[in-house]
């Protein structure tokens, strides 16, 4: 692990090392708890009835048989979920509807997917649900459907939603169509800009769908009390926003209902939404037993979001010194059977690294009969990028430009403008491409069938709502809590800055994940924002309680505050003019707390902006087998501006970890459709996503530009490192074979194809 | 369809329980003896996180049914650990941040540990095909296979 440390000023004991975990020996003894593994006395089983088509009316739903089925004890439809106005709230980019949100928990009208949850049924064993499922009797009229985005854009295409008019054109059309929305940023002169480029590249793309992949199938535990007392144990990316969407579709507020923070088995942005949590509560309420759901895989496959596959079109133009002079891309997205993509994150990440004078960039939002498309890592931005930097490489090799020199050339700065308005406003990106400009590796001579590839990725990295709390024990030893899931280690993270601020070792502070009722509120753990803003209210409430400490010492030493600094872990006299007294440690101060005002903690609250955006620039050198059209990862080296590391170990865990997402996204991971709209392979064995012995080790470059908005210059670091991997092995395939791989996944029958078409 | 009777032994202990003729051994472990440590990710045998031992084989223990450990000896992840003390593995797992959600790593621990039992100084590659049925994706594999091996040069005494 190389390390490109820039500009950092400050001394660090804590921050920067790479301890254990607190969660570690929980979780390598099998003693922690998922969403699967809890359990309460009566509990009942829950099992979901979903459609084996689609696209289908419901014509009526016969719950009679099942119901009389002994040892069931509820079921419930979609019609006992209270409806929603059809309206769309939030920001733009991440807006929600509540009345498509609650038809994705249960079909009501029409199943739009195969998979789709049509009823569920709560009984005493496992064993009687399934069989109570398979009882219920539903009449369906089976529709035409359609799968892939450019059918579903087609003006005769069966409609998902006959009233659907798309959103963004004016003056509006007057049909319904597929197309949910229609969005565009431009700048400068598009057509001026191509008329002075000396080279200009078009080219389209198409990528499969792909799943997030996480190991732990989603599950949950309800109790439901008859005072209308609602506890619910989930395994998510964000118990608040569980609480949230959960209360919404059930119908109950929000305080009546407590989430308890169960480990969570991955999520990398599918677990940001709710599936199986209504209906558990729904179906415990209707009981009066706790019930558990838990999701297979084939469900978790058919039934929860992958990200968009697209179809896109980018043409990009060039001066013959490498400076880009206009882009334009045209993005189609699937979002499933329910409006959603993330088409306006990729129109806007995809030439968000460059300085690009005249930029006309289009996406389209379009429903067909998928699972509804759901976050994952970086959502959208890897899609735009597959297209943007594989034209990026045709036009360095046109021009006779080192590719990363292009980069470098075109590359964004503090004060450099973008698409859709707002000047950027950090460096870091350059630091990457220097970062493996000067890596050994990178013109290391390569052999027969072998090339290699580079390319880059933005992703703005998010900010937002988030609490801490800070105790001082009774032994000066510090507890902290956030409500923030931790999916990668953001316990240690916490720790790591609590320990900094208060200037205490690590070992003596315990960092947990406190439930709904326990902490206030904090968004998902997602948009790389936890290290940041988390760990911005960590920081603020440690600071709190320093302020606190040195009011306790100023009372133990009678005198003035003003007259007690913090310093290491100690109160201590600003000088001797004070008196000569012996430093004050927490568990001193700790052991005055009775007579110096009670006990020792705050809390502290934040809606965190000043985030930084993540850049990653990687380099992949591959071999394809001619025979057989086989990708091998030779080597892969990814570096990223991660602000400042706070965990070194999780930092290039992060990026490690993406990469391969992104390896198996370019090379295996594809949704496959039959003929009649059912999913082919819903499951781990025809779904391949990326095993040991397909790799090397993966090498990350941590880049060090800190972020003056946080206290210890943190950027996030978990997302933009999946957003190069597609174009860059692109690029390499084409560097070995001198093919131009345009459609995702490069699997062998593809390469073959493209070796043999000559 | 009724229960039958199953007497095993579980990381040396005895155990009795009942269970009907079609239920895994997983289902058994988790719902009927609470030990929820061996993870279900798929159910069909493609991603290890079920992985236990069956009298030292290892096996998917969502493809091994409850009546087949009749009198036979299981080796769980709860069965790892000597009390207080980690086993080797554990331990290297920890040191080397080998797991970021953990749901796959009793998995990796029971599997990893089957191939130390056989094969006490593996090469990167011979570990990364042993492990090649534990699927992962959190960790890109890195600081699994790391683990792995640095746990094998502990235990060589190297």
């Amino acid at each position: 692990m190389l390390t490109n440390t820039k500009d950092i000023e400050q001394v660090m004991k804590v921050v920067g090392t790479s301890p254990v975990r607190p969660d570690g020996v929980p979780k390598v003894t099998g003693q922690a708890q998922y969403g699967a593994d809890y359990s309460l006395p009566g509990m009942l089983w829950a099992k979901v009835l979903r459609s084996p088509h689609a696209h289908a009316r419901i014509l009526s739903v016969d719950t009679s048989k099942a119901a009389a089925l002994p040892g069931v004890k509820g079921i419930i439809l979609g019609s006992d979920f209270p409806d929603h106005p059809f309206d769309y709230v939030g920001p733009e980019r991440v807006a929600q509807n509540y009345w498509h949100m609650t038809r994705n928990i249960m079909a009501r009208e029409k199943a739009l997917f195969e998979g789709h949850a049509i009823a569920a049924v709560a009984a005493t064993t496992l064993a009687i649900a399934a069989e109570a499922v398979s009882l219920i009797e539903v009449k369906y009229e089976v529709l035409q459907h359609c799968i892939d985005v450019e059918d579903a854009m087609k003006p005769d295409a069966p409609l998902l939603f006959e009233d659907m008019i798309t959103r963004g054109v004016e003056p509006a059309p007057s049909k319904p169509s597929n197309i949910s929305k229609r969005l565009e940023f431009s700048v400068g002169d598009i057509a001026a800009g191509f008329a002075s480029a000396d080279e200009v590249v078009e080219m389209s793309f198409k990528t499969a769908a792909v799943h997030q992949g996480y190991i732990e199938p989603h599950s949950c535990l309800a109790r439901y009390g008859a005072d209308g007392q609602c506890e619910l144990w989930s395994a998510s990316q964000g118990h608040f926003v569980v609480r949230a969407y959960t209360a919404k579709l059930v119908g109950m507020e929000i305080g009546n209902l407590l989430v308890h923070p169960a480990e969570i088995g991955g999520g990398f942005g599918g677990k940001t939404v709710v599936y199986v949590e209504p209906m558990a509560v729904l179906l415990s309420r209707k009981t009066g037993h706790p019930v558990k759901i838990m999701m297979s895989r084939e469900d978790v496959f058919k039934s929860t979001g992958p990200t968009s596959g697209s179809s896109m079109t980018v043409k990009i133009g060039v001066k013959k010194d490498g400076t880009i002079v206009a882009a334009e891309g045209l993005f189609k997205f699937q979002a499933g059977a329910f409006p959603g993509s993330p088409v306006m994150n990729a129109t806007m990440c995809a030439f968000a690294p460059y300085i690009i004078p005249n930029v006309k960039s289009v996406g389209f939002d379009v429903v067909s009969n998928r699972p509804k498309s759901a976050a994952y890592r970086a959502p959208g931005s890897p899609i735009s990028a597959f297209a943007v930097e594989s034209v990026l490489d045709i036009l360095a090799k046109k021009i006779g430009m080192d590719p990363l020199k292009l980069r470098l050339k075109n590359a964004v700065k503090a004060g450099s403008p973008t698409a859709w308005g707002p000047k950027h406003s950090h460096d870091g990106y350059a630091e990457t491409i220097q970062a493996l400009l000067d890596h050994p590796q990178y013109n290391k001579p390569l052999g027969k069938n072998q090339g290699r590839g580079v390319a880059s990725g933005f992703w703005f990295n998010g900010g937002g709502e988030s609490t801490a709390s800070v105790h001082i024990n009774e032994d000066g030893t510090v507890v902290i809590a956030t409500g923030s899931m931790d999916v990668g280690g953001s316990r240690a993270s916490m720790a790591l800055m609590a320990a900094e601020t208060l200037g205490v070792p690590y070992e003596s502070v315990r960092s947990t994940v406190a439930d709904t009722a326990s902490i206030g509120y904090n968004h998902v753990t997602g948009g790389s924002r936890v290290t940041y803003a988390t760990g911005i209210a960590v920081v603020e409430a440690c600071n709190k309680v320093i302020e606190d400490l040195r009011l306790r010492a100023s009372l133990m030493w009678d005198t003035d505050i003003k007259n007690v600094v913090w310093s290491d872990g100690y109160a201590k006299p600003v000088d001797k003019s004070v008196g000569n007294f012996e430093p004050l440690s927490l568990k001193a101060i700790a052991g005055k707390r009775a007579v110096t005002g009670g006990p020792i903690g705050y809390e502290a609250s934040t809606n965190a902006g000043g985030q930084a955006p993540g850049f990653s620039t990687q380099f992949v050198d591959v071999e394809v087998d001619p025979e057989t059209g086989a990708v091998k990862i030779l080597q892969f080296v990814a570096a990223q501006d991660v602000g400042r590391a706070i965990h070194r170990d999780y930092c290039a865990g992060q990026i490690v970890g993406g990469v391969v997402q992104g390896i198996g996204w370019a090379l295996n991971e594809e949704y496959i459709y039959d003929s009649k709209g059912r999913l082919s392979n819903a499951g781990f064995l025809d779904y391949r996503i990326p095993v040991a012995s397909d790799l090397p080790m993966i090498e990350a470059v941590l880049v060090e530009v800190p972020n003056p908005s946080h206290p210890f210059g943190v950027k996030g670091v978990g997302e933009a490192n999946i957003v190069p991997p597609m174009a860059a092995i692109a690029n390499a395939i084409e560097n070995a074979i001198g093919r131009r791989m345009t459609e995702l996944p490069m699997s062998p029958p593809r390469v073959l194809a493209a070796i043999d078409a000559g | 369809m009724s229960k039958h009777h199953v007497t095993t032994v579980i990381n040396g202990d005895p155990v009795e329980f009942l269970c009907q003729p079609n239920v895994s051994l997983l289902d058994v472990l988790r719902d009927e003896l609470n030990m929820t440590g061996t993870k279900e990710g798929c159910g069909t045998g493609d991603c290890g996180a079920c992985s236990v031992t069956l009298d030292g084989r290892l096996v998917c223990s969502c493809l091994v049914l409850g009546v087949e450990a009749q009198g036979k000896s299981i080796q769980t992840i709860e069965g790892m650990a000597n009390g207080e003390t980690l086993h080797v593995l554990q331990r290297k797992f920890l040191e080397h941040a080998a797991l970021q959600c953990g749901i796959c790593t009793p998995g990796f621990l029971i599997a990893a540990r089957s191939l130390l039992e056989r094969n006490n100084n593996p090469t990167e590659e011979e570990v990364r095909f042993w492990l090649a049925g534990n699927l992962c994706r959190c960790t890109g594999y890195n600081n699994i296979i790391t683990a792995v091996l640095e746990a094998a040069r502990e235990m060589r005494g190297a």
